[in-house]
């Protein structure tokens, strides 16, 4: 028997060998057989090509690429410590997913098994905001990134890194057959151009090596986004020509960009010469130091913060929190200091109006507004998630959490003993309003107690009861539940919340959970989620990934059997129409038949229990969930709901 | 004359029964529930109505012509006897528990 030739070949060799190969078992003219392996024709490919298209070239043919580039290409990614791939296997990208699990050992990264590239990227996305850092997703350059298309925009709203690997063959004449001419493009990235930060096709390894440093640092750098490579099928699989001119480049200390000194100061004034300052943050803290640094400024200045909470940027039941009196705290402040606020005109006007949109300022007459923002840095045109222009009095484009050292230093700088007395005597005020708003949302959420469906503040709190006393992470999203877990939760650490999707695109929970669960997982962390119905049947091959990967996530299921938040928009339209609401359910229910999530979530390995509509059985059958997680696995309740 | 005024007492609870019964049904009909709740109890979506039901007169008020971004209900949509049964369901609501002997809500 011949023994296998090990060269160093090139791709193009391994598909001569492979066509003639073909040839061979096909009995068919070479004619035939180049059609087959480099299909043109639009017909449907018979019995027979589809044969020649899967053939195994006999043992004797086959030429064996010791070190092929895609190994290489780990060596990169192992060089940032990019600890997972997510990835749904693909073809485009086959080199790297072998080199991953033999040469790198799948281990760091190690390759999760993904049913969907748009759940592959959501859960990276839910993985950065736990970890403060990406991971790399993988996915066929044309039909891949479409899927992915949605998540990649969330995460790009989002502010949220991920390195995406999109497999494509730039020359033709290595693509095999017509999926690889299905699965390449000239420009993979043009699809996604508009919402990612940046993107790169390299040509060769060293370029790969450059470009995925690039792609690392841009995607870290605030405002952090996703960023783009694709990964070339030939340089993944060719022989690695000349290891010794190779490099990987190093990443130096990131540091992200702060405010102008002098700016800073000027801000700093502003601050202490305010009656009633306020602080209202989106997105500031991207890191724990970034909580910390704003409670150390709201306590100094001793001012209100209102918290947007598309981070844990601000513990929920700090005395000086007025999130849960927002408006009330707008209302009352004479400057207003918006830190990575995402939506600045939203925070300081009403859209009124029945039809047409009639916007309002709710401040009083003379109150400054400034602002520290990283997205003033960073910003395309086409799609439209800087929302609407907001004129302030003072901006500094700069990284807010980067800019809070400089500023609470300037602040103290500023602090006299007559200053320091009115505002402790402010601080007490806030003090009491906040406890008072509490007071006011306990008791809201005592309304329908008992009720069955059950009421989505009794779950939120049955959940809260039974993780208090655990080290615990809120994963999802719970404006589908009124936010009661953000009013009724003591939050106070920075991987307790991670905020919802960027771009609203539905279908990021249940994915994003599963990401930040496998981020939380090394950590001993008890990761806890109010999952949405709806947004879990976009996505629940999520569930089996879950199991597989023992991820320890305790799901509670929102099901309130409905697109609700379509339904209230369709009575809206049918109101303002004059036409009655009562067909309203029509096209945005679930149910006839109703969804038994238990039984999906068994199919798929995840133990579960439910559907549960008594509020008596929740606490203990929550309880039984935590069990199971803090085993190792993944549990699934699923809870009949009210609508919110 | 006790007799008629007990018979003229129950006509009068059942009635207020059927109003109840009926409001509670239009409730669900009418598409109430999406914002406020089945029992009312509101949340993200849409105002508090149970407990602190509005009068019937301020509620028909508020539904012709609501502020924020609820949608306006015309007669044609609901009709104020009609909007006077949901207000005889949301008043029928039982009051939840006093905060106090909810432990889960004072921790």
């Amino acid at each position: 028997m011949a023994r296998p030739k090990k060269v160093s070949q090139a791709r193009r060799g391994f598909l001569k060998t492979a066509a003639g190969a073909t040839a061979l078992v096909a009995a068919a003219p070479v004619a035939r057989a180049q059609e087959a392996a480099g299909r043109a024709g639009t017909a449907p490919p018979s019995a027979a090509q589809r044969a020649a298209e899967n053939a195994t070239p006999s043992l004797a043919e086959l030429q064996i690429v010791e070190k092929p580039g895609s190994d290489f290409m780990v060596d990169v990614i192992k060089s940032l410590g990019v600890e997972y791939i997510f990835a749904n296997p693909g073809s485009s990208f086959r080199g790297i997913h072998e080199s991953v699990i033999n040469y790198g050992g799948n281990s760091a990264p190690e390759f999760i098994t993904c049913m969907h590239e748009d759940s592959s990227v959501a859960m990276a996305n839910g993985y950065a905001k736990i970890e403060g850092k990406p991971v790399v997703v993988c996915a066929h350059g044309t039909v891949g990134i479409q899927h992915a298309a949605m998540s990649i925009y969330n995460a790009y709203c989002d502010q949220a890194p991920v390195i995406i690997l999109a497999g494509s063959i730039s020359d033709a004449a290595e693509r095999r057959g017509r999926i690889e001419w299905l699965h390449s493009a000239q420009d993979v990235a043009a699809m996604v151009r508009d919402f990612t930060k940046w993107d790169d096709n390299p040509q060769s390894l060293q370029h790969f090596a450059e470009s995925f440093v690039r792609g690392y640092q841009l995607a870290m750098t605030p405002p952090m986004m996703p960023v783009l490579l694709t990964a070339d099928g030939v340089l993944q699989e060719n022989p690695i020509e000349d290891a010794a001119s190779l490099r990987i480049p190093k990443l130096g200390k990131l540091n992200p960009p702060a405010g102008d000194i002098n700016a800073v100061s000027d801000l700093a004034k502003m601050l202490v010469a305010a009656e009633n300052p306020l602080i209202v943050t989106s997105r500031s803290a991207r890191t724990p130091e970034g909580l910390r640094l704003l409670v150390e400024l709201a306590e100094l200045l001793q001012c209100g913060v209102v918290d947007q909470q598309r981070r844990m940027n601000f513990p929920s039941r700090h005395p000086l929190s007025q999130t849960l009196r927002a408006r009330g705290a707008v209302l009352d402040a004479d400057f207003i200091l918006g830190l990575e606020t995402y939506d600045f005109y939203g925070v300081v006007h009403t859209l009124g109006g029945q039809v047409k949109v009639v916007p309002r300022s709710i401040l009083k007459p003379g109150v400054k507004l400034a602002s520290i923002s990283s997205s003033d840095l960073f910003y395309k045109s086409n799609y439209q998630n800087f929302q609407r222009y907001q004129e302030v009095d003072f901006s500094i484009a700069a990284d807010a959490e980067a800019t809070l050292p400089g500023l609470i230093d300037a602040v103290k700088k500023l602090v006299t003993s007559d200053k320091k007395s009115a505002w402790q005597a402010r601080g007490a005020k806030l003090r009491e309003l906040s406890g008072k708003a509490l007071e006011t949302t306990r008791t809201d959420a005592s309304a329908a107690w008992d009720a069955s469906p059950i009421s989505t503040a009794r779950m939120s709190a049955e959940l809260w009861n039974a993780v208090k006393g655990e080290d615990w992470s809120f994963v999802s999203d719970p404006f589908w539940v009124s936010n009661w877990p953000l009013k009724l939760w003591d939050f106070t650490k920075h991987y307790q919340y991670i905020g919802g999707a960027g771009g609203e695109g539905v279908g990021y929970l249940a994915p994003a959970t599963v990401g930040a669960a496998i981020a939380n997982k090394k950590h001993g962390r008890l990761s806890v989620s109010i999952q949405s119905d709806g947004d879990l049947m976009y996505a629940n091959g999520v569930l089996w990934t879950a199991a597989h990967h023992r991820v320890p996530l305790l799901m509670l299921m929102h099901n309130n059997r409905a697109y609700h938040q379509e339904i209230m928009q369709l009575q809206k339209m049918a109101n303002q129409h004059n036409r009655g609401v009562e067909r309203c359910g029509i096209g945005t229910t679930i149910t006839d038949p109703n969804i038994d999530y238990a039984k999906l979530a068994q199919s798929m390995g995840v133990r579960a229990e439910g559907p549960i509509a008594n509020p008596g059985d929740l606490g203990a059958a929550i309880r039984r969930g935590i069990d199971v997680v803090k085993r190792g696995d993944p549990y699934l309740i699923d809870v009949v709901t009210q609508p919110r | 004359m006790m007799k008629s005024l007990i018979l003229l007492i129950a006509a009068a609870g059942a009635l207020a029964a059927q109003n109840v019964e009926n409001g509670k049904k239009l409730f669900a009909k009418l598409g109430c529930y999406e914002c406020h709740g089945y029992l009312g109890q509101g949340g993200g979506a849409g105002a508090k109505l149970a407990p602190g039901t509005p009068s019937a007169t301020a509620l028909i008020a508020y539904v012709r012509h609501p502020a924020g971004t609820m949608p306006p209900y015309t007669s044609k949509v609901v009709s104020d006897a009609e909007l006077t049964d949901i207000r005889a369901y949301l008043a029928s609501v039982p009051a939840p528990p006093p905060l106090k002997n909810i432990p889960l809500l004072n921790q």
